[in-house]
């Protein structure tokens, strides 16, 4: 006969087996529409390069890879690095620390605004954070458009005054693609700090002042370092679609000023180089994951410095 | 004696920082209002105001290419979220209120990957199995995107029910095995019930999304499955007229609409 451990085994067992078959579902649509593919990648970035995009079936290569930093020549055979590869590389990492720094600098002392608003008041304030959050972001990249463009708000506002007699050539730069950043993940700032910020004891503050403390030492010395996990949150969650930006720089950067995911799209379209935009992609997700490190590691060292 | 108000000591004030966000509000308006504006604009032009008028959103109401990427993204989005929204569901049910069980953390990471690459990765990983697919088999029809769309929804659809799940009262349903409800009579009956506030959350969420999504369309979509986005996006890379202010002012207005309720549903729950 059964003893009670047994059955109650029998019950965990099959209460386990219900639940893998309830999750079922979710698990075979996520792995056959969103990691399988990352996987089949993987095989294709070692793969010889089809006529017209594609790969050759079946044929290896190091190509691919090798592409990603080195180009040869044509003509002659020799190496050379691949400058267009890592200008491009480089302009993604730099405009993606310049977009996080920047929308910290201006997102905390949004965040530490709402949170000092009367209770009742505050949801509104949020709630006018979230709108643009929610509008799909080829509207707020048109958006932009408008704005910076030669006969945009900025350029007439500047002649209005005189300042420039001819517009401020901004649309398809580099600042182009800056500022669309900026305005379209700067939510993606906010929202995590004020999630922190929410939750600041403002008795510690208090206590700052009392033993004498200035308004940037309790600013530096008190609400930072207890706000830290949202702000690293926030530049997390910031850096990272910024690194793969690609409806961004597309409309607004043009053609001559790609970041990574506009030079994987341009692979797979004109390029017809499938297994140099593998090795890309990868590329790519090898820094987001990177970045997801530090901010797993961080999380946890903040979490524990504040006894919580 | 009373202290003047005026000379209480501001806990809470740090100098320019409600400048700051002032300007940040300001600035994160001005160019969306920009945009609403000169969809009312008689001219052609995005740039110089020559009067009111309402024929931008009349000429792009009649044009048929919107008209089928709109009602492409509407149905889209609707299935997507549907189904994801069930996966979702479901997968939430599975993962809460247990013990720790081998494969649990595993399910969570699996579930919520979709947040973690970048769009284009996803996006160009898809073209690659699905153009493979479409050799093998010869079907290009709407399944790709609807696919595509369904995985990305799930991990949106889950985290409102998940915490829903979390924070809902055990009580009501060890009451119903306790009367002899089977399991999935207690579900339906009691949890379900309980439930529907964060599925509907989830529903709403996992819609916008995929409402949203120009990205991932853009690489797995067929000659002729345009949805609004990925039309928008084609002709943003030509001359734009304001009719193109029109579409988005009307798709801006949709989202609004959503957001509101979604922040309704939300509120009334806490």
């Amino acid at each position: 006969m059964a003893t009670a451990a047994e059955i109650a085994e029998h019950a965990k067992a099959q209460d386990i087996r219900s639940r893998w078959l309830l999750s079922a579902p979710a698990l075979l649509i996520i792995f056959f529409a969103a990691i399988g593919p990352l996987f089949v990648m993987v095989v294709y970035s070692v793969m010889a390069k089809g006529e017209f995009g594609d790969v050759k079936f079946g044929q290896f290569s190091s190509d691919g890879w090798f592409n990603v930093l080195f180009e040869r020549d044509i003509f002659d055979d020799t190496l050379s690095l691949a400058d267009a590869n890592l200008v491009v590389l480089w302009r993604s990492i730099q405009l993606s620390l310049i977009t996080t720094v920047a929308t910290l600098l201006l997102g905390f002392p949004t965040a530490y605004f709402i949170s000092t608003r009367p209770e009742d008041k505050r949801e509104l304030w949020l709630f006018l954070i979230t709108i643009p959050f929610w509008t799909n972001i080829l509207i707020r990249t048109f958006a932009m458009q408008e704005v910076i463009r030669n006969e945009g708000i900025i350029n007439s506002v500047l002649m209005g005054l005189h300042l420039v007699d001819s517009p401020v050539q901004i649309m398809f730069t580099d600042w182009a693609t800056l500022f669309g950043m900026i305005y379209v993940f700067f939510p993606l700032m906010v929202l995590p700090i004020y999630a922190s910020m929410e939750k600041l004891d403002f008795r510690l503050v208090e206590a700052g002042y009392d033993l004498y403390a200035t308004r940037f030492r309790v600013l530096w010395r008190v609400i930072i370092p207890l706000v830290k996990p949202g702000i690293v949150a926030g530049s997390i969650l910031v850096f990272i679609p910024a690194l793969g930006s690609y409806v961004v720089p597309n409309v607004l950067g043009g053609g001559k000023h790609m970041m990574l995911g506009n030079l994987i799209a341009l692979q797979f379209s004109k390029g017809q180089n499938w297994p140099l935009g593998a090795a890309l992609s990868i590329t790519l997700m090898v820094f987001v994951t990177l970045a997801l490190i530090v901010y797993v590691r961080n999380a946890s060292k903040a979490g524990g410095g504040h006894g919580r | 004696m009373a202290a003047n108000p005026a000379k209480v000591f501001a806990v809470k004030a740090q100098p320019g920082f409600g400048f700051i966000a002032l300007f940040c509000f300001f600035m994160l308006y001005l160019p969306i209002a920009t945009l609403v504006f000169y969809a009312f604009n008689a001219g052609v032009s995005v740039a110089a105001w020559e009067g009111f008028s309402l024929r931008w959103f009349e000429s792009a109401w009649a044009n048929s290419a919107v008209q089928e990427a709109a009602l492409r993204s509407f149905l889209v989005a609707c299935f997507a979220a549907l189904l994801a929204t069930v996966a979702a569901t479901m997968a939430a049910v599975a993962t809460t209120r247990t013990e720790p069980y081998r494969g649990l953390t595993f399910k969570y990471a699996f579930i919520n990957q979709p947040l973690m690459v970048p769009e284009i990765v996803t996006a160009v990983a898809l073209l690659i199995v699905f153009s493979r697919i479409k050799v093998w088999t010869g079907y290009s029809g709407m399944g790709y995107i609807l696919a595509a769309h369904t995985a990305f929804c799930i991990p949106f659809a889950y985290l409102p029910i998940r915490a829903r799940l979390e924070n809902m009262d055990l009580t009501l349903e060890r009451a119903a095995a306790d009367l002899y409800a089977p399991p999935w009579q207690a579900f339906r009956r009691v949890t379900l019930p309980l439930l529907w506030p964060g599925i509907l959350a989830g529903f709403m969420l996992a819609f916008v999304i995929s409402l949203d999504d120009v990205v991932i369309t853009e690489f797995v979509k067929s000659g002729g499955q345009e949805t609004l986005p990925t039309y928008m996006l084609g002709q943003l890379r030509r001359q734009v007229t304001p009719e193109i202010n029109a579409i988005s002012t009307v798709f801006l207005g949709i989202s609004v609409l959503l957001v509101t309720v979604f922040f309704f549903l939300n509120r009334k729950k806490s």
